[in-house]
């Protein structure tokens, strides 16, 4: 009664799944990267609920769900979910805040 | 390849009439999850019925217990395109806990222990329509299937049928849900294959 889902979404392996049935953050990289250019699990932010600051890849990714859904690591509020539909993704990132990213220096003149 | 599937949709046809469009059969029972399992003892549990005025209807689980327990069994059908065909349930009808509730509401926001929201016409949940289930399967509804007690919604898609259910709010205006403010369709007929925004 309870197995787990089997025919959903075609995951990418995850890196480790813990008890509780999420993964870390990094496992949303790949489809994240389809969205965006850079590497957002690579960008820190701040968790609107509890203020946490983390790197988005420390977030407790749940996959066996209709979306993505990224939790904060120290509060478990839902940080951001990803919802992909053949030909349109929806990204709610409203649990939080200014997104800080790494970007490579420009070239010199 | 990423982690999120290329989506849900595709409109092929389905040859066992019982099944919506897009769905395929399958007979184990899939957990899907948003998020940590709650686990609510049932000596703390509760469910409350909020008017739009602000009026509380509450139930313990002994309360629950004193309405009517209705055996019924259903089709299920979750947006990632399973479906599973005659469920066997137990549990409260809406009809009973509305019994006594004053309203003029048009919507109804379902919340439960964890978070989760999910929105519907008030409409839907009347008219035998919509239960709290507590047994599935001759058992006690387990925590991973929204035990003690979870809504089911069964003509709706299942992420309608909020698990570990804890109140319904009632409401002039429709307020969209959790996976609804995501992408995912404000009502969800699977009949009408109605998964995302526009379908």
């Amino acid at each position: 009664m309870t197995s787990r889902h089997e025919d959903g979404p075609p995951h990418a392996l995850p890196p480790a799944e813990h008890t509780d049935g999420h993964l870390d953050a990094n496992a949303a990289g790949g489809a994240l990267r389809e969205i965006f250019t850079v590497d957002l699990t690579a960008a820190a932010g701040t968790c609107v609920g509890c203020a946490h600051a983390f790197i988005l890849a420390q977030a407790l990714l749940y996959t066996q769900a209709p979306g993505l859904v990224g939790r904060c690591p120290s509060c478990e509020d839902v940080v951001f979910r990803l919802v992909r539909a053949p030909d349109r993704a929806w990204l709610d990132l409203r649990g939080v805040t200014c997104l800080e990213f790494a970007l490579p220096e420009p070239p010199t003149i | 390849m990423g982690i999120v599937s290329r989506g849900f949709s595709g409109r092929r046809r389905t040859t066992d009439p019982d099944l919506p469009p897009g769905q395929y059969l399958t007979e184990d029972f899939p957990v899907l999850s948003a998020g940590p399992t709650p686990h609510v003892t049932t000596d703390r549990w509760e469910f409350t019925i909020t008017t739009e005025a602000g009026e509380r209807y509450r139930w313990d689980w002994a309360g629950l217990h004193e309405l009517p327990v209705q055996r019924f069994t259903t089709d299920l059908h979750c947006v990632t395109k399973w479906s599973k065909l005659g469920t066997a349930w137990e549990g409260v009808s809406l009809d009973d806990l509305f019994a006594d509730v004053e309203t003029a509401a048009e919507y109804a926001l379902v919340h439960s222990y964890g978070g989760y929201t999910t929105n519907l016409p008030l409409g839907d949940l009347l008219d035998g329509q919509a239960w709290i289930a507590l047994r599935y399967d001759g058992d006690d509804l387990t925590p991973p299937h929204g035990g003690p007690a979870r809504l089911l919604v069964p003509h709706l898609y299942l992420w309608k049928s909020a698990k570990w259910v804890r109140g319904i709010q009632l409401l002039h205006d429709d307020e969209p849900g959790f996976w609804e403010t995501a992408g995912y369709h404000d009502y969800g007929d699977p009949w009408r294959e109605q998964r995302y925004w526009g379908d």
